[in-house]
């Protein structure tokens, strides 16, 4: 008995070993790319084109939220070389030094980004970062169901509509909101503030005001009519939309967040080169009109953004409605009264995510 | 003999030592880990917080438990007393839904039960509702079904009752008929044969049916967060969400999976005792 159990300790190592080299060594013929993004956020065409173009075989993956590809960064889950975290996240990635600096001469497409978001907080001296896009967030809510013209993030704690709202399953969003509601700035340290905001939350939450934390599950519901209220990103509201037509966008006016998703290569990439080669594709003009038509996300490509309303016209033989438009870009005094996220110290981190588990129970 | 034999459960023993022993091993590790790596307890202290968590999922568990085997109980005694055609097309019909993905189908649940969904306009349509503000005077759109505890354990019954009917029809079918023949012989009528003959030795079926609704309905976490709207989190919201949820913290999460690991092992010892002398049938 002790034989065999020595025998199985020393194959279950052999296996573990043979498990971990297999991972390193395929790459000597054919080039890949391991890319990680979110759900719905791609004009897989764009896929196929750049594979067709390069050679360059592309593994597509996708990641819940930017909190659950952090936890598959972190486990070693992720065999990652390219990753769309948001603003925020790309800060705590850099800070905790798990970002490869980028060449940006493989990466020419870089000059067609608008200015407007280069040198952001999270990337100030713009070495890791090539933006993918960005947007607001906001309060969705379907006009047939609330009869007032809603402008505060006030509803998203009001019992007036108990069981109508849609909380997001986020534990920076939802905090967000209701440090916004109380007047406070979304990137405060002040345990006492972020405290007060949990109040909010938790008293709404016990008041039955939610009907459910979603993330993803949020578009069935709203286009669906099963909620009034939802706050989500400006982008996705689009795409509801165009399934339910009663559905309106706003960004309060206490102000909100406005992000920016950028793509980074991840230091421990095995493909660096052509993680580059997909990123100056992906920057590109016509790479980042399909985009932006497939997924309703505004561009920071310059020329894209400029171009899309001739772009719709052009494919749908109908001019693109101005208000949809200034939804997906969001105007300068829209931009004015949004704050970026910026990446929270550790302790504050750690006050978020025991503050977000309590709300749950 | 013996040797051969146990040469042959080598690749079993590299298996579970690979897959089911070296993670637990992890599990009690994180367990005990702080976030800088030394020994704590504190992942521990905090568990008193969570004990509204543990009640709640055990409390839905075993409702759902319980009514899969007031359901599965009566189908497998009917199915085994039925011809080889029922049987076949009763089997066919139960595990026809297990063929597809059960997140699709409880997804499906979801457009079933919201507000707006398809069962709220089959009442609109045929006047429930309506019907219902005038009895009890209130003014309802619609029934709140959707996020609740009862679509919670809806989805449970729904998808685990296979779990429970199947394992307690193939230890009645496979009961000796002679058996009930002398029962009856000594004098017994039909019920007294259910109730002394095949109620205790499908006992090891039921036990085994327990096991397998009981311990995914603890643990689940997509069922919860799909129908209950994650307004009231269960032990497996609550794990998932420090590993790829929100709050990123492995190690609380490694400590709520072992107390939870624990509780359940205890749960199960216990009906193992109770099931004694039994075959051993519960699954471990």
């Amino acid at each position: 008995m002790k034989k065999t159990l020595a025998l199985a300790l020393a194959m279950m190592m052999v296996a573990a070993m043979t498990l971990t080299g297999c991972g390193g060594s395929s790459s000597k013929e054919e080039r890949v790319v391991n890319v990680c993004s979110w759900g719905e956020y791609i004009d897989e065409d764009l896929i196929y084109q750049f594979e067709d173009e390069t050679g360059i075989k592309v593994n597509y993956q996708t990641a819940e939220s930017t909190e659950a590809l952090y936890s598959l960064l972190k486990t070693g889950a992720g065999d990652y070389d390219v990753i769309v975290p948001s603003d925020y996240m790309i800060g705590r990635l850099i800070a905790e030094d798990m970002l490869a600096e980028l060449n940006y001469d493989n990466i020419p497409n870089y000059a067609l980004i608008d200015d407007q978001y280069k040198g952001l907080s999270y990337d100030p001296d713009n070495k890791y970062t090539v933006p993918y896009t960005w947007g607001t967030l906001g309060i969705i809510y379907n006009t047939t169901m609330v009869d007032e013209e809603i402008t505060s993030w006030d509803v998203m704690f009001d019992e007036k509509y108990a069981g109508q709202v849609l909380m997001i399953r986020n534990s920076r969003d939802a905090l967000a909101a209701a440090l916004l509601d109380l007047g406070y700035n979304i990137n405060t340290t002040d345990e006492a503030q972020i405290q007060e905001a949990y109040e909010l939350l938790s008293t709404a939450k016990n008041n039955g005001v939610y009907q459910a934390f979603v993330m993803d599950e949020v578009f069935q519901k709203m286009e669906g009519g099963n909620a009034a209220i939802a706050m989500y990103y400006a982008g996705d509201y689009l795409t509801m939309l165009e399934n339910n037509g009663d559905l309106a966008y706003v960004v309060p006016e206490e102000g909100s967040n406005w992000f920016v998703d950028a793509m980074c290569v991840l230091k421990n990439a095995q493909h660096k080169e052509e993680a580059e080669e997909w990123i100056n594709f992906i920057a590109g003009t016509d790479a980042c009109l399909a985009n932006m038509d497939y997924i309703w996300y505004a561009s920071p490509n310059a020329e894209a953004l400029e171009q899309y309303p001739a772009y719709y016209e052009e494919t749908y033989g109908e001019p693109l409605d101005e208000s949809l438009y200034e939804i997906m870009a969001a105007p300068d005094d829209v931009l004015d009264r949004c704050t970026l996220y910026e990446n929270l110290p550790a302790e504050t981190l750690t006050l978020y995510n025991d503050l977000w588990t309590k709300l749950g129970i | 003999m013996k040797n051969k034999l146990s040469r042959l459960t080598i690749p079993y023993v590299i298996w579970m030592a690979l897959f089911v022993v070296a993670p637990i091993i992890m599990v009690v590790i994180y367990a005990f880990s702080a976030a800088d790596g030394g020994f704590t307890l504190a992942n521990f202290a905090k568990m008193g917080t969570y004990a509204v968590v543990f009640t709640r999922s055990f409390k839905l568990a075993l409702i759902a438990t319980l009514i899969c085997l007031l359901i599965g109980y009566p189908l497998a005694y009917i199915m085994s007393k039925e011809g080889p055609r029922f049987q076949r097309v009763a089997m066919v019909l139960i595990m026809l839904p297990m063929w597809m993905n059960f997140l699709l189908r409880t997804y499906s649940w979801m457009s079933i039960l919201e507000n707006n969904g398809l069962l709220n306009q089959l009442f609109q349509k045929i006047g429930l509702i309506a019907l219902y503000n005038n009895l009890f005077g209130t003014d309802l759109q619609f029934f709140r079904m959707m996020n609740t505890q009862g679509a919670v354990v809806l989805g449970m019954v729904y998808n685990y009752l296979p779990f429970m009917i199947l394992p307690i029809y193939s230890v009645i079918i496979k009961l000796d008929p002679s058996l009930l023949e002398a029962a009856r012989d000594l004098g017994a009528n039909t019920f007294n044969v259910f109730r002394r003959v095949i109620l205790p030795l499908s006992l090891p079926g039921v036990l085994s049916g327990i096991t397998m609704v009981f311990v995914p309905s603890v643990s689940t976490f997509a069922i919860s967060k799909m129908l209950g709207g994650g307004t009231e989190l269960l032990l497996g919201d609550l794990i998932e969400q420090q590993f790829l949820g929100g709050a990123y913290n492995p190690y609380l999460g490694a400590a709520i999976s072992l107390v939870m690991m624990i509780i359940v092992v205890i749960c199960m010892a216990v009906m193992n005792r109770f099931g004694e002398g039994e075959e051993q049938a519960v699954m471990m």
